[in-house]
């Protein structure tokens, strides 16, 4: 039986003229952390922004081809967009905290999405917090801003808010990158903790950090994919040079 | 942390989603109704002096006699046109020179005593209501002019002189804009050049940003020339072209603001007055055109 | 003459004139303070004008210029906020939004007098209300609008696109996210704006002298029934502004110290702009300081 948590056909993205993304067909299970790959320019964020729909924010982009999350084309133009998006949390390169509490942070999607009842939300707080490897070092001070965080903690905070929705998959965009070494193995533990439940898509410019934590690994290149395999052997043992050039740091 | 939340109400976020939507088309769909309503009835009143009063269009804007208790009445509103023009170009020609200066004290000589000081004094000016500088006008430059020069102080110098102060936040703080946005790299290669920071305004800063500088000064003058109460307190309302700057006249607004009050509506002095509010709007338009020229010559 | 002279030259030249900027202000504000604050008095702002004899007050026309001022932003604020929000977050760019934002512009143009005479033409006369506080309101707002949307939408845009795309992440409908996360964001912005903006709206006299009207009934501030005709509270009677009287007793002031009286008006009228102002300024900085703050 296939664990196929999400399904990418023939996904092409354009900006007005400019082709970003080239027909890229690509299956993300459960359970697993895959790691997109590439150069700066070459679409990884692109095509993960895709995948809860966030480009449609940007005016000009026209997104072809099928996103298959179960029975439901997420590109649908009818799919409803926020009933998809409950189901696919996203992390940022920066940690985008809202201007609220520490509590509010992670209560404030559970809350819209129904639940009202104060002990279930302290509940879904403690677990998320908890989840994301910050409930020790701020349950003494839930209802202080979140900006009082570092930015380490503020990026854990990020996950936990998204992991409040109780998603399947997450979709994370250079989540360590604007962060310092020891934070940013925090946020690599945490993603190991996090992948026993959920479906990981990382886009990483960090080829260790893409070795370390991925199981799967899509090397992007100008809009392809190149070459999508077993992280091992992408690392190991490619099939295709460019890819070979690429891991072993002759260009990009 | 079951997914139980999103099943009870499935549907609530579409209603919420037009609710937001239609709120705020409803919002821009009034403001547009309401502009152009605005254009439509005042644009038919003003008209219907031409086709139902039969008078024409050179009466209006030829004639400088204004006898509307006449027999026969003559409504010709050059003087006004006159009035207002001459009143916003001086008013125009008085702050320009003041705002840039005090735009450039403001960005290339002080900006810090500039932003601590200059600039609060500008916003302040900016929000002093129109009937206190009539007010002052009248009870400080009308005097004035009428002491220094021949006349009664009244005129189209001391309503210049009123809107130039009035008109003055607009000029700098659209000049103090375009300066704060030109680029350093092109002030460092003057003063490379070994120029001092006067030629380096003179030649460089200044021509680069005139179509900004344009743009103030011309919001400016629109301002001066729909400005109403001050000017209407200082001009003296005499109904012809004067014979000079300190000799009492009107504009198109002081004669609205005065006669509107007094006539009948639907009457043919009456819907003379909608005619100069006519012109007052269609000029508005031409502002608005001038403004959005400059601003594209100014982005190029 | 070399360039240095001419270097300062003109460097004295612009500093004298911005000084001589100063200057005027503080001439301004001296006369108007110096002739006006003697004059104000308790009994000058509690009692109503008189025509012929000295001693009248202000204190309907205060009343009613505070009056109006809340009845406009009652009505401005959601329009403003509204048509604001839509022109940052819903209208697509192309040809339909370029138009409604020249249009905005036009309105923002008009000048108040031929706001005042749509006034009286459409809101006073067809639609019928008469000479009143609720036609000064609707001219007033249809002359702060453009300001409003303006303000709004610079507020909106202020908001780093990051805490909306957050937001929306999570699941929650665009509107919800406008509501609960930008607007908070926005907000210092616009309350300053807005504040400034009811400064604008408090000393505003062409608009208003052809649709709140240039008179006020006798008011009996006993009577706080807003249907009754003499009650202050009544949006649908004639009210003389604080602004409009200023301008009618210097054209056609009867009274004997109507230049008194003006001076203390304006006096009244600019120490309350001025404290709009200040207002603003400390609230912004409060609110910028609470957003920004990291306990």
């Amino acid at each position: 039986m296939s664990n196929i948590e999400l399904s990418v056909k023939d996904l092409s993205v354009y900006y007005g003229e400019k082709q970003a993304v080239k027909n890229v067909s690509l299956d993300f299970e459960s359970k697993q952390v895959t790691a997109l790959i590439g150069p700066s320019g070459c679409g990884k964020s692109t095509f993960l922004r895709s995948l809860n729909r966030m480009n449609d924010l940007i005016s000009g982009a026209k997104i072809t081809g099928e996103i298959w999350i179960g029975d439901e084309n997420i590109n649908d133009p009818k799919t409803d967009v926020v009933l998809l998006r409950q189901r696919i949390g996203m992390v940022w390169q920066r940690p985008n905290p809202f201007h609220k509490s520490i509590y509010e942070n992670i209560a404030f999607g559970p809350r819209y999405h129904g639940i009202k009842d104060r002990k279930k939300l302290d509940q879904i707080v403690e677990e998320s917090l908890t989840k994301a490897a910050l409930w020790d070092e701020t349950k003494d001070r839930l209802h202080r801003s979140a900006l009082s965080l570092s930015g380490g903690q503020q990026q854990r905070l990020c996950i936990a808010r998204s992991i409040a929705v109780s998603p399947s998959i997450i979709l994370m965009d250079e989540p360590a990158s604007a962060l310092d070494p020891v934070s940013s193995s925090k946020i690599e533990e945490l993603i190991a903790e996090l992948k026993k439940e959920y479906c990981i898509i990382i886009v990483t410019h960090n080829m260790h950090q893409a070795a370390r934590v991925s199981q799967k690994t899509a090397f992007f290149l100008m809009g392809e994919v190149v070459e999508f395999d077993d992280t091992d052997k992408i690392f190991t043992n490619p099939k295709e040079k460019r890819t070979d050039d690429y891991i072993s740091g002759r260009f990009g | 942390m079951a997914h139980t939340g999103r099943r009870q109400k499935p549907k609530q976020h579409i209603i919420e989603e037009w609710t937001g939507k239609i709120f705020t088309s409803l919002c821009i769909v009034l403001l547009v109704v309401t502009i152009f309503s605005m254009v439509y009835f005042v644009a038919t009143k003003g008209l219907s002096t031409f086709f139902k009063d039969g008078i024409s269009v050179a009466e209006i804007f030829g004639s400088t006699q204004w006898k509307p208790d006449g027999e026969p009445p003559i409504f010709g509103a050059l003087p006004f046109i006159i009035g207002s023009f001459s009143t916003s170009l001086l008013a125009a020609l008085i702050s320009a020179p003041l705002g840039i200066c005090a735009a450039l004290f403001m960005i290339e000589i002080m900006p810090k005593i500039g932003r601590k000081y200059l600039q609060p004094v500008i916003e302040l000016l900016a929000g002093i209501p129109s009937v206190v500088y009539g007010f002052v006008g009248l009870s400080v430059i009308v005097p004035f002019y009428r002491d220094v020069f021949p006349g009664q102080g009244l005129g189209i110098a001391a309503g210049a002189t009123v809107l130039s102060i009035m008109i003055l936040p607009t000029i700098t703080s659209i000049a103090t804009d375009a300066l704060a946005a030109l680029p350093p790299g092109l002030k460092e290669g003057s003063y490379a050049l070994g120029a001092t920071r006067w030629q380096t305004l003179y030649r460089t800063v200044l021509p680069t940003t005139l179509p900004a500088l344009m743009t103030g000064v011309v919001l400016g003058m629109a301002r001066a020339f729909g400005e109403a109460l001050a000017v209407q307190m200082v001009i003296g309302n005499a109904p012809h072209i004067p014979g000079s700057l300190f000799e009492s006249t009107s504009t198109l607004t002081s004669v609205i603001t005065l006669s509107m009050g007094n006539t009948v509506m639907g009457t043919m002095q009456n819907n003379v007055l909608w005619t100069l509010a006519l012109i007052l709007m269609m000029m508005t338009f031409v502002f608005v055109f001038v403004v959005r020229w400059l601003e594209r010559r100014a982005n190029r | 003459m070399s360039a240095k002279t001419a270097d300062k030259i003109a460097t004295a030249v612009i500093v004298t004139l911005a000084g001589f900027i100063v200057l005027i202000l503080a001439g301004l504000l001296g006369f108007i303070l110096v002739r006006g604050l003697g004059h104000i008095s308790f009994d000058f702002l509690t009692s109503p004008p008189e025509t012929i004899k000295e001693g009248g007050g202000i204190g309907p026309q205060l009343f009613n210029s505070l009056f109006l001022l809340v009845l406009t932003l009652l009505i401005t604020i959601p329009l403003g906020l509204g048509a604001g929000i839509y022109m940052s977050e819903y209208a697509k760019p192309g040809k339909v939004t370029d138009f409604i934002r020249l249009i905005v512009e036009v309105l923002s143009s008009f000048p108040s007098i031929v706001v005042g005479l749509f006034g009286l033409l459409v809101i006073v006369n067809v639609f019928g209300f008469g000479f009143s506080l609720f036609s000064g309101a609707l001219a007033l707002t249809v002359f702060n609008l453009p300001l409003m949307v303006r303000i709004t939408e610079q507020g909106m845009k202020s908001v780093p696109v990051a805490q909306k795309e957050a937001s929306l992440a999570l699941g929650l409908s665009k509107w919800k996210t406008i509501r609960s996360i930008m607007l908070p964001i926005a907000m210092p912005i616009i309350l300053t704006g807005t504040i400034l903006a009811a400064g604008r709206v408090f000393g505003e006299a062409a608009a208003l002298l052809f649709t709140a009207g240039m008179s006020s009934p006798r008011l009996d501030f006993t009577d706080w029934n807003p249907f009754s005709p003499m009650s202050p509270l009544n949006p649908f009677r004639p009210a003389e502004t604080l602004a409009v009287h200023i301008w009618k007793i210097n054209s056609e002031g009867l009274a004997p110290d109507a230049p008194e009286i003006a001076a203390g008006a304006s006096a009244v009228l600019i120490l309350t702009v001025l404290a709009f102002n200040l207002l603003a300024r400390w609230l912004g900085r409060v609110m910028h300081k609470k957003f920004t703050a990291t306990k």
